[in-house]
């Protein structure tokens, strides 16, 4: 009986990794060339991965109008669908079928290429997430670095979306937007290396091979984790760092003349900037798809790495809905100023610290290893 | 043989030179600067090709979100709309021209010259963990004068460019 | 995996130059021909990117100095050319806020950054 067990449990935590094998050995039982069934297997997993997301979108916009709405003291969306589950489908539809507004003297190709941008280079950086032990695109020795400096890219898109508007408040939402990004992405970064100091390695999978050998990161850098989490809702324009879109601020910032499924690709792209900042958190700070146990008094790993990781994130996405219900909004003065003046003299002080303690220790023979 | 790295090697140098041309001969000043960051892109792939892992994320992080940040911004707050183009060539063009031809010329004749030994077993894997070392103790001395450079630049632009 | 069989083209040390040495050469016309300040600083940009790639280029394809020395093929690392490329990314990064700095003073005072208009040593 317990041996079923285990080989049920076995079966469900390596479903995906077996149907890529058997994929891989079918593609090459055909014949193919070795690199040619790399490619096509990079394009499954890609495919599978945008699904995932887009599909999760879904439900966290859902979960979003719920939750804020609880907080508010009244019901979210209720009508279409049993308790309003198929509310995102109707918004999605809507945003399809809406009249595509061009303006008339933008630059039409540069405000056309602009949304695409932003969600390509929101979508890029899953590849180096880790869903599970071997659940990840693409195991890259320099993951982390990775995923910063494709973030930055979204700067360009920002300031293309702007300009190509030919409208003055969008250009200057765009010069705010990408003022507060590129304050917030030096906090950020310097958290992060916090975390590299002690892991020893850029790549992800390393970080969540630390935290299952020694204990999880968010215990060993605490204020790395507070300065990622705030930082990181900052760059992704999230309340209280909303300033960029709010409805009382510039008419609606960069993406003012956007409208129909340009205004659905800059949306998609805003809650996948939100879940990465989710599942990075998750990744390099709670454990990625570690399960939650303590050995000896409890233990939950019989649901699947995969579900851990989905947990923990939403887990995050939760704070994200908590906040947004209770906070008031930065204004940009306090908001630059936060950043300069406050968290980034908070993450340089957390790097000597962390560099203090580790080299004390080792002369003290402290630390095991 | 005409290998997978051929046709990629062929592919970025033809967007790098390509989005290069468009950058120096492009009438509209803000499509320059687009191009330019297509050019950044190209580069960091060739990085990626040449082995140097980091270096290419580096390259991304600095240039594309950097230096093309500073560039848009000095291009939208100093565009005069009332000329019809925003990016024209001046008188000397054609002096121009030729002058880089020869400078090519010259550039090919002493690089075809020169006896390169080349390394018969190039070095493949990550240069993260091997960069480290390098930069913080056989090169620390121009890291120091490097982030004081930084410092001084900071301090100068933020000086010159203040509204008093 | 060779895609057309009897042609031999493989990427050596003298590609990479010679799409340096253009790439440099381009942005040399750039930096000569352009009237608009902004537009200089951009070829001036591409200047750097050139000598960045052929120092990379170089760090990869020629053999090392340790390794030519001693004969160990396993000597066959020398970063160098990279941790150049590294100060040199750095030092245009510090150039290009200057020199955009200086412009925007320029333009505050002259309302132009043509170079045509602002040659003041010619009068």
């Amino acid at each position: 009986m317990g041996d079923l067990l285990g080989n049920i449990s076995n079966f469900i935590n390596n479903i995906f990794v077996n149907a890529g094998s058997a994929i891989q050995g079918f593609l090459l039982g055909l014949g193919l060339m070795p690199q040619a069934v790399v490619v096509i297997m990079a394009i499954i997993g890609i495919v599978i991965l945008v699904g995932f997301l887009l599909n999760n979108l879904l439900v966290l916009i859902y979960l979003e109008r719920k939750v804020v709405g609880f907080i508010q003291d009244r019901v979210g969306p209720n009508r279409v669908g049993p308790a309003g589950l198929l509310q995102s489908v109707a918004d999605a539809i809507k945003l399809l079928i809406k009249e595509d507004i061009v303006p008339d003297r933008a630059d039409k190709l540069v405000w056309a290429l602009a949304p695409v941008i932003i969600t390509a280079q929101a979508l890029m950086v899953y590849a180096v997430i880790p869903f599970g032990p071997r659940l990840i695109l693409s195991d890259l020795n320099v993951g982390l670095l990775y995923i910063i400096s494709v973030s930055s890219v979204v700067t360009v898109g920002i300031l293309m979306a702007g300009w190509g508007s030919n409208n003055k408040y969008s250009l200057l939402g765009g010069m705010r937007a990408v003022a507060q990004f590129i304050s917030y992405e030096i906090p950020l970064g310097l958290a992060l290396i916090g975390v590299i100091m002690l892991v020893g390695s850029l790549s992800t999978i390393d970080i969540v091979n630390f935290q299952a050998a020694n204990t999880w990161l968010f215990i060993l850098q605490p204020l790395a984790f507070i300065i990622y989490f705030i930082a990181g809702m900052a760059e992704v324009n999230r309340v209280p760092f909303d300033l960029v879109e709010a409805e009382s601020e510039i008419v609606a910032g960069y993406h003012t003349e956007y409208s129909g499924m340009r205004f659905a690709l800059f949306f998609l792209a805003e809650y996948l900037n939100q879940w990465t900042l989710a599942s990075l958190g998750t990744t390099v700070f709670l454990g990625g798809w570690l399960p939650i146990g303590i050995p000896g008094v409890f233990d939950l790993s019989f649901i699947p790495p995969y579900l851990w990781y989905y947990i923990k994130a939403q887990a995050l996405f939760f704070v994200l809905f908590w906040v947004r219900g209770t906070l008031p909004r930065f204004r940009i003065d306090q908001l630059m100023g936060f950043a300069w003046k406050g968290l980034i003299p908070l993450a340089l002080f957390n790097i000597f610290a962390t560099a203090a303690i580790w080299i004390v220790g080792n002369l003290l023979n402290f630390w095991r290893a | 043989m005409v290998t997978a790295e051929t046709l990629v090697f062929g592919v970025i140098a033809l967007i790098l030179l390509g989005a290069a041309l468009m950058v120096v001969t492009g009438k509209n000043i803000v499509h320059s600067a687009l191009y330019l960051v297509l050019s950044f892109g190209a580069v960091a792939a060739f990085y990626i090709v040449l082995q140097a892992d980091f270096l290419a994320f580096v390259q991304i992080l600095i240039y594309i979100g950097a230096v093309t940040v500073l560039l848009i911004f000095a291009v939208v707050l100093t565009y005069n709309a009332n000329t019809q183009l925003s990016n024209p060539g001046n008188a000397q063009r054609l002096l121009a021209a030729f002058i880089s031809l020869v400078l090519l010329v010259l550039i090919g004749v002493v690089l075809l010259n020169t006896v390169w030994p080349l390394n018969p077993a190039p070095f493949t894997g990550s240069t993260v963990a091997l960069m480290g070392p390098l930069l913080y103790q056989t090169y620390a001395l121009p890291f120091e004068i490097a982030s004081v450079l930084l410092l001084v630049a900071l301090i100068g632009a933020i000086i010159l460019a203040r509204e008093d | 995996m060779n895609l057309i069989p009897g042609i031999d083209l493989v990427p050596n040390l003298y590609w990479y130059l010679a799409v340096g040495a253009i790439l440099f050469c381009i942005g040399l016309y750039g930096a000569l021909a352009k009237r608009n300040a902004v537009a200089i600083l951009m070829c001036i940009e591409l200047m750097f990117n050139a000598v960045n790639l052929t120092f990379v280029a170089l760090a990869r394809y020629v053999q090392p100095a340790a390794q030519r020395m001693s004969g160990i093929p396993s000597a066959n690392v020398e970063l160098t050319g990279q941790v150049f490329a590294i100060f040199v990314i750095t030092v245009a990064a510090a150039e290009a806020a200057v020199g955009l700095a200086i412009i925007l003073m320029l333009y505050r005072r002259r309302r132009t950054i043509n170079t045509d208009e602002i040659s003041l040593l010619r009068y």
